[in-house]
């Protein structure tokens, strides 16, 4: 891991080096473009980038999270992704998966540091606690912050694995006791590629690599930062339940005849509608799967705030400040009725309170009846 | 007060056709966004074993939410140009009373006709010919709370759209911080524009009864009517 100085291999040369096949390379070349929704045009230009940049080195940092972002990645379809990209080319440092330990481990990210300085990417893993001076998540004896600002200091671009790094995550969820905060309100003056989901998806997570290597820039991303390949639509809108949900048919409760017939999961607390990502379509563990298809709503989990904005078997969010379980009709019809009532009694108190007044108008009305001429 | 209940009346024409012609518009349009919203975000119970291919109720819901959306948006953006062009009734002045006079009219409204009581010296030209100044208070709000309608419901939109207009509010999720808490905005705001045409319903028939001016039926013609005395000269 230590050995910077070598030659730098390109991608190609590591990966037959490593014992694939340039059939093995070609179909991984395939599948990227496929994932990054390019043309098949691309496939040539991303053999090429594979066959003639060398290896880009990435700093993989752990903070506060749970792995599951690393256990993702690996998992990915195509095994080059986790032999190659992670395992043995690319990266220089990463606490899950490489050899190296302790003194040897700071070392090779000194290293990477220095003599790639302002090339290297930053890939963040976990949410930073900013509370009691940043001492609630240490590393190699010092504070997450402290190793986030200098790892990010001469960093090319930030990638913010999951949601942890990059809305916050459980960790953040109300009160959030230590302060966790994401990458992109922490360093401000880098590029930072945001990649939510707990954790995203393995696939989106290669893809973003490959884009990075295979073109030199980062992918297209939208107004927060999210690569608009993968984070462009709704869970909903790619649902295969959704004719269901147009079709008004839904499941109540998870053990009725509707829930047997797989119809939509909206009234039981499904976040499709409100969740920006590719699980409709790239699915889970090789394709296999996704929660909807499992029959279990989507929690949203790659949205910010996702743990607030429970219950998760609920179509309707709580209303804060109303006690747990109070949602916004239950508050609202309360409200109203309060208002009917004070409106019914109001217009007895005004009859009562403006009885002369009222008497005075009804007599003269009469007065002047009276005195009508009448025609009909 | 008065004297004898017998007075002479002039028939103003105080709501022209295109305020008239607003309300309206406003009203239907809120009265469906209302109705449709709430089966959106709780649509009733269908147990049965029809297929989906045949059905389109839940779609057609939310059509109707978005075609009553664009409606009750153009019917403000037509009111706001009105503001400009309308009577003095309709002027946007109308709805900024704090003025010395205005203020003086909000103490009359409050004393005669929320707390209901019957001061001594009270004067008939204190009643407002166009709006007193509290309901003008109460529409600024309500125009405040249409505008949060419109920009968190188009914000939502937004990503579902193809058109620009929509795309123009794709801000206003992210700073509500995410999709969910713009619908909870949207939703607590709906309950407040219920409260309201609760409010102002009774006080439009409240008027009518204990005015006697033709408060209710102003809004299908035009006209109220105001005593002779008010009339410089004839
Ligand atoms: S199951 Fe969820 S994502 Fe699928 S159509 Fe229903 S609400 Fe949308």
């Amino acid at each position: 891991m230590i050995e910077t100085t070598e030659k730098r291999q390109t991608y190609y040369e590591s990966i037959i080096a490593n014992g694939f096949s340039r059939r093995d390379f070609m179909k991984f070349t395939a599948f990227m473009a496929a994932y990054l929704g390019l043309e098949s045009s691309a496939i040539g230009q991303i053999d090429k980038a594979l066959k003639t940049t060398p290896r880009l080195p990435i700093i993989w940092e752990h903070f506060q999270e749970c792995t599951c972002c690393s256990e993702s990645f690996i998992r990915t379809d195509h095994p080059i992704v986790a032999d190659i990209l992670l395992d043995k080319v690319s990266l220089d440092y990463t606490m899950t998966l490489m050899a190296a330990s302790g003194h040897q481990a700071e070392a090779a990210k000194k290293a990477t540091m220095e003599n790639f300085k302002g090339e290297y990417i930053l890939a963040v893993e976990g949410s930073v606690p900013m509370g009691a001076d940043g001492n609630l998540c240490c590393i190699a004896g010092r504070s997450a912050i402290d190793q986030l600002r200098e790892s990010a200091a001469g960093a090319k671009a930030i990638i913010a694995w999951g949601s942890c790094a990059s809305n916050g995550c459980v960790q953040s969820a109300r009160p959030n006791p230590t302060e966790a905060t994401p990458i992109h309100k922490i360093i401000k003056d880098k590029p930072i590629i945001r990649v939510p989901g707990c954790p995203p998806i393995g696939e989106v997570m290669a893809g973003v690599i490959v884009h990075v290597i295979a073109f030199g820039k980062l992918p297209e991303l939208d107004s927060q930062g999210r690569p608009k390949a993968f984070y462009a639509k709704r869970v909903h809108d790619s649902c295969y339940r959704r004719p269901y949900y147009d079709a008004g048919l839904f499941v109540e409760s998870f053990d009725d005849e509707n829930a047997k017939k797989g119809y939509c999961l909206y009234k039981v607390g499904c976040r499709g509608p409100m969740t920006y990502n590719a699980c409709g379509t790239i699915k889970w563990n090789n394709g296999v799967s996704y929660p909807i298809q499992s029959g279990h709503g989507c929690i949203g989990c790659s949205e910010d705030n996702f743990w607030d904005n429970g219950p998760f078997y609920e179509r309707l969010t709580n209303v804060p400040g109303f006690g747990i379980e109070e949602t916004a009709d239950k508050v609202g019809a309360i409200a109203t009725g309060v208002v009917g009532a004070g409106v019914v009694a109001h217009a007895v108190a005004a009859n009562i309170q403006k009885r002369k007044e009222l008497k005075k108008r009804v007599e003269a009305g009469k007065d002047v009846e009276k005195n009508v001429e009448r025609n009909i | 007060m008065e004297t004898t209940g017998i007075h002479t009346f002039k028939r103003i024409y105080v709501w022209e056709g295109p305020v008239r012609a607003f309300h309206w518009i406003n009203a239907f349009s809120l009265l469906a966004l209302a109705v449709t919203g709430v089966i959106i975000a709780n649509p009733p119970a269908i147990m049965s074993g029809a297929e989906a291919t045949n059905r389109y109720w839940f779609g057609i819901t939310r059509f109707v939410h978005f075609a009553a959306a664009y409606i009750f948006t153009l019917g403000m953006v037509y009111r706001l140009c009105w503001a400009f062009l309308g009577n003095k009734y309709a002027n946007w002045r109308v709805f900024f009373p704090y003025t010395k006079k205005g203020l003086h009219n909000l103490g009359h409204v409050i004393k005669h006709d929320i707390l209901l009581m019957n001061p001594k010296n009270s004067d008939f030209r204190e009643i407002a010919v166009g709006h007193n100044a509290l309901a003008a208070m109460a529409y600024s709000g309500l125009f405040i709370l249409m505008a949060i309608q419109i920009f968190t419901g188009f914000g939502l939109y937004a990503d579902n759209a193809t058109w620009w207009l929509p795309k123009l509010f794709a801000w206003v999720v992210p700073m509500l911080g995410g999709d969910a808490a713009a619908r909870l905005v949207h939703h607590i705001v709906m309950w407040l524009i219920v409260i309201f045409s609760v409010i102002h319903i009774y006080l439009v028939l409240y008027h009518d009864w204990l005015e006697g001016r033709g408060e209710v039926s102003s809004m299908f013609g035009g006209y109220k009517f105001i005593r002779k005395e008010r009339v410089k000269k004839d």
